[in-house]
């Protein structure tokens, strides 16, 4: 049997079940991740970062084999450095995401790795690149990957919009991971974020117990006894 | 006279006592013995000019181009032993199109340059071959503006705002001292161009000569092309009238 089973982990591997995102706005961009990663229901680490330097204003969020994209990253971290050698600059963001397109599509059959691509140029300004599994290369305003985004594409078609500034992106990618990380049991954890502009990458970090809260689920059953007809989930002694 | 070798010219991996490898400086006598190639920077774009020596009446004029196009923004012209101007013109191809494959953006000609100067120094080190015989001026627009790069048989290269190689490079490059290239326009350097190659051929007296020009600006939307046919002759005409003013 040579073909590689997608749908079962190699022995040992870890997977980076998650929930990651890059939006971009006037200025920069915002990439944000969750902090979870997993060995089938063990959670390996529960503070991963998930978000990659691989130059100064470029930066990747990592979804999939932990293994296989913290490999592509080290590859496309070294040729970003020597292309920055040999031409004197700063390589663009369109550079950067090409080298994680070949590496991505021409070896499709032994990874494991979504890949979001997201920094600042000169040339370009802002922009972000989505590299799902098969290895193609897509730019787009925003983006949402790993396990989590499944359950907030919704949420993000019906609120992006474009034209917002730095604070409202970062509250944007704040609430989607939120809500993904509350419905995947593969996200959680803490949300680490990182705002590049031309001026610098600024790291944010919101803990546990400081995410956004949407329905918790409280309003409808209230305290037993208030509300007669409605049967409350468990029966407990008054 | 210039020094002869005595023994330590004999291939390009022996140094003389004084540290000099002189097969490469004789590649070097290559280029300045033949026919001129000259480079512009300007302000908004860059021309190449080459004194094409015409050897037969036989030769179908307009053809046997000199100046070659790498990608569609780079033009390479050589002055020397023609054929390894060729073999660097395809080289350079590769490197370029190896560029674009992998960051799928077209290659600067800082980029570009640095690899064929590697090319070229690569072949002064072994026995087994000999140094390339010629010069190589690259003119391009990329995304850093105009540039123009030389590549001498030593391998060594730099950026110009004005370059000259073969026999008349010595007028020519007086002549271009005297411009204020960052200020002129594409057009404009295509008449000073002209002019310019016509002056060192005279100068030379050699056989007949076939002048090509061509430029890379605004008027080509960055595509390295051949001077229009209405601009050249008028280039070629006003060349020809600075001449007689000139004696």
């Amino acid at each position: 049997m040579n073909t590689i089973d997608m749908d079962r982990l190699k022995t040992g591997e870890v997977n980076l079940g998650t929930s990651i995102m890059a939006v971009q706005f006037d200025g920069g961009v915002v990439v944000g991740a969750d902090s979870r990663t997993t060995t089938g229901s063990y959670i390996a680490n529960r503070v991963t970062d998930k978000l990659t330097y691989v130059h100064d204003r470029i930066y990747c969020c990592r979804s999939g084999s932990a293994a296989d994209t913290q490999a592509i990253a080290d590859v496309v971290h070294m040729a970003l450095q020597q292309f920055a050698q040999a031409n004197g600059g700063h390589p663009s963001v369109h550079v950067a995401a090409t080298l994680f397109e070949s590496i991505c599509y021409s070896n499709k059959d032994a990874l494991s790795a979504g890949i979001i691509v997201a920094g600042w140029d000169k040339e370009s300004g802002a922009s972000v690149y989505n590299i799902p599994l098969g290895g193609g290369l897509f730019r787009q305003p925003w983006a949402i990957g790993g396990s989590g985004s499944t359950y907030v594409y919704g949420y993000c078609d019906a609120t992006y919009k474009e034209g917002w500034g730095r604070d409202e992106t970062v509250q944007f990618v704040k609430n989607t991971l939120s809500l993904a990380m509350a419905r995947d049991g593969s996200s959680g954890g803490v949300i680490r974020m990182a705002v590049i502009t031309e001026d610098g990458v600024e790291r944010l970090f919101v803990p546990g117990n400081e995410l956004p809260t949407f329905w918790e689920g409280l309003e409808v059953l209230g305290k037993p006894g208030k509300q007669p007809g409605v049967v409350p989930m468990a029966v407990e002694p008054l | 006279m210039t020094s002869i070798g005595t023994g330590y010219d004999l291939s390009a991996s022996t140094y003389s006592p004084d540290g000099r490898i002189f097969q490469i400086e004789y590649a070097s006598k290559a280029v300045d013995n033949s026919g001129t190639a000259i480079g512009l920077r300007v302000k908004d774009g860059v021309v190449l000019a080459v004194e094409k020596l015409v050897h037969s009446k036989l030769l179908v004029p307009g053809a046997n181009r000199r100046i070659q196009t790498i990608d569609k923004h780079i033009g390479l012209a050589s002055s020397g032993l023609l054929a390894d101007g060729r073999q660097i013109a395809n080289k350079a191809r590769d490197e370029a199109a190896n560029y674009r494959d992998n960051y799928r953006e077209p290659a600067t000609l800082k980029a570009l340059s640095d690899r064929l100067g590697l090319y070229v120094q690569a072949y002064t080190l072994y026995s087994s071959v000999r140094p390339f015989g010629c010069s190589t001026i690259l003119g391009c627009i990329d995304k850093n503006g105009p540039s123009i790069y030389v590549i001498e048989p030593s391998g060594v290269f730099h950026g110009y705002h004005g370059a000259a190689v073969g026999k008349g490079r010595q007028l020519a490059k007086t002549e271009l001292e005297k411009l204020k290239l960052s200020e002129l326009t594409t057009r404009e350097a295509v008449f000073e161009a002209a002019r310019i190659i016509h002056l060192v051929h005279d100068d030379a007296k050699e056989k007949e000569f076939e002048l090509e020009m061509t430029w890379i600006g605004d008027e080509t939307k960055g595509r390295h092309l051949p001077v229009p046919q209405d601009l050249f002759e008028e280039a070629d005409r006003k060349a020809k009238e600075a001449l007689e003013n000139f004696e």
